[in-house]
C-alpha cells in the first residue's frame, strides 16, 4: 500500500536534508566550478526561489503567467520602504514585501484567471507592465522613478530610532545586529530558500497539489467531478506571487535598492526560461534552471573582445581576429545570444529539461552497467 | 398508473432546447425513479447526449425545468455545484487525468465529496490521507484494476480507461449517475464485463441514466427505456413494452434501413 503514493515520509526527509547540506555548504562546492563568491550564490538562491515559486503555478496548473515580474518589484520596493519607515532589519521587510505581494496576486490573480491559456498570459503580461509604467511615471512618489528608491541615512525609521540602533555609514540590512551583505547575506537568502523549498515539497506531495496537478490535466473533468477550479488557480497564483515578492525582497537585503527595471517583462519571461530549463513541475528542475542560467550568464557576460583575443592568440592574426569577429556578439552584452542558442537546444532535444536529461543519462548508464555485469558474468562462467 | 406517488430523483419539465435553427430537444418531459435504471435509446442525432448535457450544466435548456433534490438545475447552476447536489457522469469520450496515477484518479472525486468544492491544505501529505485511499483501493480491486494502480491512467486502454471513469463516478457515490454509451467502442467480451459490472451497481440502489445504442445492454440493463427520436420522446415504458412498440419499431428500422 504505501508504495503506491509514490513518495514516503523518509524520502521526503532524506530530500529536504540532503538538499539542505547541499546549499549550505554552496560557498566550498562553488569554488570547484568558479562560482564561490557570494554575489552570484546570492543570485542563485533568489532567482531559485522566484522559479520554485513560479514552478507551482506553471509547474503544477498549465497556467502561464508573464508577469510574475511584477510582484518581484512589489517585493522590492516594499522592502526598500520598511527600511525607510521601520528598520534595517530583515525580517519585518520580509514579511512586509510578502504580505504586498500577496495582496497584489490577489487582485492581479482574479482578474487575469477569468480567462485561461493564451489570454490568461497576456492578462498577466498586461498587469505587469501597467505596474512597470505606473512605477516610472504616476508612482514615482513611492517608487523615485529612474533614479530608484534607496535607503537614505535621515530616513525615520521608527523602530530603529525608538530601541536607540545608530546607523554608521551607508545603511545595510542586518538581521539583530549581523550586517546582511557578503556571506551572511548569502546564508540570510539560503535559508530562505530551503523554507522555501520545503514549502513546495509539501505542496507537491498534499492532496492540494495533486489536484492543481489534475487541472493542468483535465480542467473539465475537475469540474464534473465537484472542484471549484478557481479558488484552486488563485491558491497557486498567490502562493507563486508571494514566492516572487520574497525573491524581489531578498535582492533589496543583499543591495538596499529598488527600480523599476525588475518588473520588465524581459524579467517574467527569464523565469519562465529558467523554469522550463530545468525542467517544468519538477521539485529541482526550476532551482537547477535558475543556477544554470545565472551562472552562464556569470562567465559569458564577463567575457569583451580583449579575452576572446587573449584565447585565440594561439591562432595566426587573421584567423584570431576573424574568430573574435565570429564569436564575438555571443559574449558580454550579447550573452543572451547564447542563452537563446542553449535554450534552443535544450527544448529540441529534452524537451523535459535538464532533469529529463539528467534522468535519461542515468537510465542510460544503468543500461550499460547491467550489459557489462551480463559480458562479465558470461566471461567468468566461460 | 399512480404515477403522483412515486418518488423522482430528477424530473424534466417541458424542456427545449434549439441549436440555430435546429430543435434538437422538443418538450421533453421525463421522470426518473428512485433507485431504478432508466435508459435513453434512439437513433444517431435524436438528441440524446444533448439532454444528458442539459442535466450536468454543459447546456442551458431555452426553457423548461429540470428539477433534482429540490434545485432547478437550469437556473444558472455551475457544473462542479451539480455534481456538488450529487449528479456524477460518464461522458462519451472518457475523461480521466492522464498524467495521475490511477489511484489519483479514483482518490480525487473521493476528495471531492469529502472536502467540496475548494479545500486549502497544502501541508497535508496525500500519503496520510489513508482511509481515502483505502476506499479507492478497494473499489479499484472490485473493478479488477487494482493491479498495476500505480501506473499512469493515460496508459490504459481506451475500455480500461472507461472503466476508470466509471469507478470516480462511483466512488462519489452520486444520488443519480449520468452513463453516456458507456459501452461504445468496446469489444464484446468487455462489453459483457461492463454489463455485470452495472448490474452489480444496480444491487446498490444508486439511480441511473444510461444512453445506448447497443440494444444488447439496454435490454440487459434497464428497467424503464424512454425513446427519443428527432427530439422528442416518441415512447416510453418497461423493456417489454418498448420491445413491441410499433413507433419504436418504425424508428429504428427507419434508420435501420439506410
Amino acid at each position: 500500500m504505501q508504495k503506491i503514493i509514490a513518495s514516503t515520509r523518509t524520502r521526503d526527509t532524506a530530500t529536504l536534508v540532503l538538499f539542505t547540506l547541499f546549499v549550505l555548504s554552496a560557498p566550498f562546492w562553488g569554488k570547484l566550478i568558479g562560482a564561490g563568491y557570494p554575489d552570484l550564490l546570492q543570485k542563485f538562491a533568489i532567482f531559485g526561489l522566484f522559479a520554485i515559486g513560479y514552478n507551482i503555478l506553471f509547474g503544477l496548473t498549465g497556467y502561464l503567467s508573464f508577469g510574475h515580474a511584477a510582484f518581484l518589484g512589489v517585493g522590492s520596493y516594499a522592502t526598500v520602504w520598511s527600511f525607510k519607515l521601520l528598520s534595517m532589519n530583515a525580517i519585518p521587510a520580509v514579511i512586509f514585501a510578502v504580505l504586498l505581494s500577496a495582496l497584489f496576486a490577489v487582485v492581479i490573480g482574479f482578474l487575469s484567471l477569468r480567462r485561461t491559456g493564451i489570454y490568461f498570459s497576456i492578462l498577466t503580461l498586461a498587469f505587469a507592465q501597467m505596474s512597470y509604467n505606473m512605477a516610472y511615471s504616476v508612482l514615482t512618489p513611492i517608487t523615485n522613478g529612474e533614479t530608484g528608491l534607496r535607503v537614505l541615512r535621515d530616513d525615520p525609521r521608527v523602530l530603529d530610532n525608538a530601541l536607540g540602533i545608530q546607523i554608521e555609514g551607508s545603511p545595510l540590512a542586518d538581521l539583530f545586529g549581523l550586517t546582511l551583505t557578503g556571506y551572511p547575506g548569502f546564508y540570510f537568502c539560503a535559508v530562505m530558500l530551503i523554507l522555501g523549498f520545503w514549502i513546495s515539497l509539501k505542496i507537491f506531495r498534499s492532496p492540494f497539489g495533486m489536484k492543481l496537478m489534475a487541472i493542468k490535466t483535465n480542467q473539465m473533468r475537475m469540474e464534473y467531478t465537484g472542484f471549484n477550479p478557481r479558488p484552486y488557480l488563485l491558491s497557486a497564483f498567490v502562493i507563486s506571487g508571494m514566492y516572487a515578492g520574497l525573491a524581489g525582497s531578498l535582492m533589496a537585503i543583499v543591495d538596499p535598492l529598488a527600480g523599476a527595471e525588475r518588473m520588465q517583462w524581459t524579467a517574467s519571461g527569464e523565469v519562465v526560461l529558467m523554469t522550463i530549463l530545468g525542467g517544468v513541475g519538477t521539485l529541482f528542475g526550476p532551482i537547477l534552471g535558475a543556477a544554470t542560467i545565472k551562472y552562464f550568464e556569470n562567465i559569458f557576460s564577463a567575457i569583451n573582445d580583449q579575452v576572446l583575443h587573449n584565447t585565440f592568440s594561439f591562432l595566426p592574426d587573421w584567423l584570431n581576429s576573424f574568430m573574435v569577429t565570429i564569436t564575438g556578439p555571443f559574449v558580454g552584452e550579447g550573452w543572451h545570444l547564447t542563452l537563446g542558442v542553449l535554450f534552443m537546444i535544450i527544448i529540441i532535444f529534452v524537451p523535459g529539461g535538464l532533469i529529463e536529461g539528467f534522468r535519461r543519462i542515468g537510465s542510460w548508464s544503468k543500461k550499460v552497467d547491467a550489459q557489462a555485469a551480463a559480458e562479465g558474468a558470461e566471461g567468468g562462467a566461460k | 398508473m399512480s404515477e403522483e406517488n412515486k418518488n423522482y430523483v430528477l424530473s424534466i419539465k417541458g424542456v427545449n432546447k434549439t441549436f440555430g435553427g435546429l430543435r434538437a430537444l422538443s418538450d421533453i418531459n421525463l421522470n426518473i425513479e428512485q433507485g431504478k435504471v432508466h435508459a435513453i435509446i434512439g437513433p444517431n442525432g435524436a438528441g440524446k447526449s444533448t439532454l444528458l448535457n442539459t442535466c450536468i450544466g454543459l447546456l442551458t435548456p431555452d426553457n423548461g425545468e429540470i428539477n433534482f433534490a429540490g434545485k432547478d438545475l437550469t437556473k444558472g447552476m455551475t457544473p462542479h455545484e451539480i455534481n456538488q447536489a450529487g449528479i456524477s457522469r460518464v461522458f462519451q469520450t472518457p475523461q480521466i487525468f492522464p498524467e495521475l496515477s490511477i489511484l489519483q484518479n479514483v482518490m480525487i472525486p473521493a476528495f471531492a465529496r469529502r472536502d467540496g468544492a475548494f479545500s486549502f491544505n497544502p501541508f497535508k501529505a496525500l500519503r496520510d490521507e489513508k482511509q481515502i485511499e483505502a476506499e479507492a483501493m478497494a473499489l479499484l480491486e472490485d473493478l479488477n484494476m487494482a493491479e498495476g494502480a500505480h501506473h499512469h491512467a493515460g496508459s490504459l486502454a481506451r475500455g480500461n480507461k472507461r472503466r476508470l471513469e466509471l469507478a470516480m463516478c462511483l466512488i462519489q457515490h452520486p444520488k443519480l449517475l449520468l452513463l453516456d454509451e458507456p459501452t461504445a467502442g468496446m469489444a464484446r467480451h468487455d462489453t459483457n464485463r461492463t454489463i455485470e459490472l452495472l448490474k452489480k451497481i444496480k444491487e446498490s440502489g444508486m439511480t441511473k441514466v444510461i444512453i445506448e445504442h447497443d440494444m444488447h445492454v439496454v435490454f440487459s440493463l434497464a428497467d424503464r427505456i424512454s425513446v427519443l427520436a428527432q427530439g422528442a420522446i416518441i415512447a416510453e415504458g418497461s423493456p417489454d413494452e418498448i420491445k413491441g412498440h410499433p413507433k419504436v419499431r418504425e424508428a429504428y428500422l427507419g434508420s435501420a434501413e439506410i
